[in-house]
């Protein structure tokens, strides 16, 4: 990234454990570097409401599995540059996705979680956003640039990716990638 | 017995290497790593994953070097940027084939599969994902089947078949469908014919056969079928 | 039986045949019989009678004529005079003013005479004229006289440089020399040698070994005994499949027959050539035809292919030296021999001797089995044989050698049929399907088709061709489905490349032919399909599947 001007970085949480997040977190004094040329200017960790314009890099974690969670993927792919997927989840469906292999999972999930599993209220929620009838990973929805597997993705392949772009260079994922 | 040597060239290396052998065994004598799921040496080469496909100089087609005999003067390049796009387009059919979800697999950081992966590079799978549901089967005492993780390389069925000798495994059905089933395609603990004897769970690349409660680690073998001949042949 | 009791038996069978005035061919095979065939033969059999014209007239069950789509075929010699679509009212009326009065009926004779005229009947020459189940017959038109000519005055490397002379290329797909292959066998010093003819013919569509089989069951032994006798092997295979019960039916028959008279096992004719035939009965999958395949099926095992190295020639049939030869390619031996390969070698194309057999079918009036000579055009094939397309249709393209061939635009009409130039234009010979498209049909559809036929009959074994496919088939199913991408063309084309170049066997490695060739010759329709949701033919439906619809 040629300019002075600090990169803006946003991320964001669909259909994950946060664990992604704490890799994130966990990258140590690459942290220290990054932060005097990143503007972190959405995500889980800042208190902003709605995904600004013109982000240079956004890293999402998480599978895509609800209607809204479609739309802010989307959102976030029309005003970000770079777009990374971050972990299995956004890589691969991993978890969230495991209830694929199941017929009318949708209804499926929602009947075990808030019926069968419930003590009370035995009522599934009409006010959450509408379920998909199957958990896509992120570039099945979007065009991703860059992906980092892992679950969660290792801390130093995420510092990697993010110098390397920062330093405008196209981070190579052979011998690095860490899928599990 | 008097074998014949033979001079080849694998990428920049010279080698000389004993009349026989196949351009993937010679390889690895010398340390050269061409990439490989179904070959397991001590097991017949059945070609069929197709990852260890080479080049040879001045032939237009692609060889498996698990199955292709060394000649003298070959020129073998096995590491072409058309072999590793070939290479890595294998690995994502492969995994978008079955159910292959490393962190709650057995096998995570023990499987063939996963590590080839993260090699070649192979940071996503750009084919629709298939989210199988098939039969698993842990009816026997501590010996698991799942076909959802299964890349039917066949390691099982010929460990079984020509080391132990006893051929409790085998495929049913064809292409996509294929299934490795048990005996009669009976539950495993029906099968009359296995010997309980693990060398499946052994050998299996990723974590489709597995040994209930112990860690994968621990189970895997991958040199336990040349092993066996080597005694056998004294 | 001695080499002389064959020429003597040929000579009093003759003499038999020549006491007939009349010869009513009835074609009895699996085209016809669906037909009515049978009745059919009963009806000219009870007239013959009726007319106690039983002295002079023959009756004979044959195999096919040829005209399969206007079954039951009857064909009347002297005059080779040919009846279509008989019922048995109409045999009577046929011996009556045919036979016995001598007026044939006019308004029921095939009217295609152009349908004849370019073939040329080789290996099928004696279909259709000779009964099938009497290898009396057979031997009355010559038959199993080459290898008499064999045993008493060749050496089986004679034997071998009449093949090599003669230029025949293997006629199971990948036209292989025969001459080459045979002498790879005949090279290979170990016994036991086996040889396995190829009857499996997986492609949907294509029935002309079957045929073959059908009519002239001895000239596929035949075939098989001089092989064996020019590489000096012990047993032979017939591997066909088992969804074809009257072929089935005739070449056991054809085998008891063939040994009752000491033409098959030991000593045959007197001599010290030994050699045995048995059928070995496929269950009807694709992949079985390969030639590793058919190996271990025939070995009792899955029909899986393995790779090559080690070839069939130097370890077959359990792990012997293994000659695997296609049926139409066997048929043609002992006309090889009894003219010779010189003789052979000046029939059709120069790089390609002899002819081939093709089921022509789909969209022209007159399809059927067909012979024709190596290196005439699909032009010739299709409208001068063929009759052109039926109802005022246009001619769209054609799909030449069966679900992995290709689809070849009018442009490439005046392309010769040889093995090269059919390769070229990104076809293959395939083992005889040629299928006429008309304009009703949707190319991108006729590709799906072909797609869906590959994944169907892949047998699983290695991954371009078991999971590469299935993408291929997914995608499209998306472009069909209205949802195809321009994307999607070049994904197409990078996976084609991948699965040719990757897999294992043949099957993997042409399965990508439809797909290259439609996009090559017809890559406006893909376009159409995937940018504007517009099916010229109006086959493909565009209805959206789940996925797309939800984001
Ligand atoms: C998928 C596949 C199917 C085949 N099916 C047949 C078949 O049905 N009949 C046949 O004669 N050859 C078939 N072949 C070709 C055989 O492998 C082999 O080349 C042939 O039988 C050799 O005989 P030829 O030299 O007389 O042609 C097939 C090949 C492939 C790859
Ligand atoms: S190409 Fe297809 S049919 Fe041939 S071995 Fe591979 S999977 Fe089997």
């Amino acid at each position: 990234m040629p300019t002075n001007a600090k990169t803006k970085l946003a991320t964001m949480w669909l259909s994950g454990c946060s664990g992604c997040h704490m890799s994130l977190l966990d990258i140590d004094e690459v942290l220290l570097d990054l932060a005097k040329k990143i503007q972190l200017v959405y995500g889980p960790l800042v208190d902003i409401k709605n995904f600004p314009e013109g982000v240079d890099v956004t890293l999402i974690e998480g599978a895509v599995a609800n209607k809204e969670q479609v739309e802010m993927l989307k959102i976030a792919r029309e005003r970000s540059r770079i777009l990374i997927a971050m972990g299995d989840c956004a890589v691969t469906g991993n978890v969230p996705a495991l209830r694929n292999s199941f017929e009318d999972s949708d209804q499926a999930v929602l009947q075990r979680e808030f019926v069968e599993n419930s003590d009370i209220q035995q009522t599934i929620p009409t006010d959450v956003p509408k379920l998909l009838k199957k958990v896509y990973p992120l570039h099945e929805v979007v065009k991703v640039d860059f992906f980092i597997p892992g679950c969660p993705p290792p801390a130093g392949n995420i510092a990697y990716v993010l110098t390397e772009l920062l330093a405008g260079k196209v981070p190579l994922m052979e011998n690095k990638s860490k899928y599990g | 017995m008097t074998t014949k040597t033979v001079s080849l060239k694998i990428d920049e290396h010279e080698i000389t290497a004993q009349e026989g052998k196949s351009i993937l065994e010679t390889a690895i004598e010398n340390g050269i790593d061409i990439p490989h799921l179904c070959f397991l040496a001590g097991l017949t080469k059945t070609g069929a994953c197709r990852l260890c496909i080479v080049e040879l100089k001045g032939q237009a087609k692609l060889f498996a070097s698990c199955s292709t005999p060394i000649s003298d003067g070959m020129e073998v390049i096995t590491n072409s940027e058309k072999l590793k796009a070939y290479r890595k387009n294998t690995i994502q059919l492969l995994l978008s084939e079955r159910t292959h979800v490393c962190s709650v697999c057995v096998a995570n950081k023990n499987c063939e599969l996963q590590a080839l992966a993260d090699k070649l590079g192979v940071e996503h799978v750009a084919f629709e994902r298939e989210w199988t549901s098939e039969n698993v089967d842990s009816s026997h005492p501590f010996l698991v089947i799942d076909r959802n993780r299964c890349i039917l390389c066949t390691r099982c069925v010929r460990v079984c078949d020509e080391i132990e000798g006893v051929h409790a495994l085998d495929l049913k059905l064809r292409g996509k469908d294929s299934q490795i089933i048990v005996d009669f395609d009976d539950s495993w603990d029906k099968a009359a014919s296995c010997t309980s004897c693990r060398k499946c769970a052994k050998v299996c690349p990723v974590g489709a056969i597995y040994v209930e409660g112990e860690p994968l680690s621990e189970t895997k073998d991958t040199g336990i079928a040349d092993f066996v001949l080597s005694r056998r042949k004294k | 039986m001695k080499p002389a009791d064959i020429i003597h038996l040929a000579e009093t069978e003759l003499d038999a045949q020549r006491s007939y005035k009349h010869r009513i061919n009835v074609c009895c095979s699996s085209g016809c019989i669906p037909f009515g065939a049978l009745k059919v033969l009963k009806a000219f059999e009870d007239a013959v009678k009726e007319f106690g014209v039983q002295k002079e007239c023959k009756v004979a069950r044959t195999g096919c004529i040829g005209t399969c789509s206007v079954g039951p075929a009857v064909m009347i010699e002297p005059g080779n005079y040919l009846y279509q679509s008989v019922t048995p009212e109409k045999a009577r009326e046929i011996v009556r003013d045919h036979v016995v009065l001598g007026l044939p009926v006019k308004d029921m004779l095939y009217g295609s005479k152009a349908y004849f005229e370019k073939q040329h009947r080789l290996v099928m020459k004696n279909a259709g004229k000779i009964d099938p189940y009497r290898i009396e017959d057979y031997i009355a038109a010559g038959g199993y006289s080459a290898l008499v000519k064999c045993l008493i005055k060749m050496s089986p490397k004679d034997v071998i440089d009449e093949v090599w002379l003669s230029g025949l290329r293997g006629r199971g797909g990948a036209g292989f020399k025969i001459g080459q292959k045979w002498t790879f066998v005949a090279r290979a010093h170990r016994s036991p040698k086996y040889i396995v003819a190829n009857l499996d013919e997986g492609d949907p569509g294509v029935f002309a070994n079957r045929t073959l089989a059908e009519a002239d069951p001895h000239a596929i032994l035949e075939g098989m005994l001089i092989a064996a006798y020019a590489t000096e092997a012990n047993k032979g295979y017939i591997y066909i499949r088992a969804e074809y019960p009257l072929a089935v039916d005739t070449l056991k028959k054809a085998i008891d027959k063939a040994k009752a008279m000491n033409l098959i096992g030991q000593n045959i004719l007197e001599t010290s050539f030994s050699f045995d035939i048995e059928l070995r009965l496929g269950a009807g999958a694709f992949v079985a035809g390969e030639e590793t395949a058919i190996l271990a099926s025939v070995e009792g095992n899955r029909a899986n292919p393995r790779p090559r190295p080690p070839y069939p020639a130097a370890s077959g049939l359990w792990k012997s030296p293994t000659l695997i030869d296609n049926v139409e390619t066997l048929a043609n031996i002992p006309q090889i021999i009894s003219h010779g390969g010189l003789w052979f070698s000046k029939i059709g194309s120069p790089t390609c001797s002899g002819t081939k057999c093709f089921s022509l079918t789909g969209k022209v009036n007159n399809p059927g089995l067909i012979e024709v000579p190596m290196g005439i055009t699909l032009k010739e094939v299709i409208y001068d044989i063929g009759g052109g397309v039926p109802d005022n249709k246009k001619f769209k393209a054609v799909l030449v050698g069966g679900p992995s061939g290709g689809c070849l635009p009018d442009t490439m009409l005046d392309l010769p049929i040889d093995y090269e130039s059919l390769t070229k234009a990104g076809a293959i010979m395939g083992s005889g399907g040629i299928v006429v498209i008309d304009e009703d049909s949707c190319m991108v559809d006729t590709a799906k088709f072909f797609i869906d036929f590959c994944v169907e009959e892949s047998c699983g074994k290695c991954t371009p061709c078991r999971v590469g496919l299935h993408k291929i088939q997914e995608t499209y199913a998306r472009i069909i489905g209205g949802v195809g991408k321009p994307e999607d063309i070049q994904f197409l084309r990078s996976s084609c490349g991948y699965i040719q170049e990757a897999s294992l066997c043949g099957l993997g490695q042409t399965a990508p032919n439809p797909v290259l060739t439609t996009m090559r010759y017809f890559g406006n329709e893909y376009n159409e399909h995937i940018l504007q949701k517009k099916c010229a033919a109006g086959k493909c439906s565009f209805k959206h599947n789940v996925k797309e619809a939800e984001i």
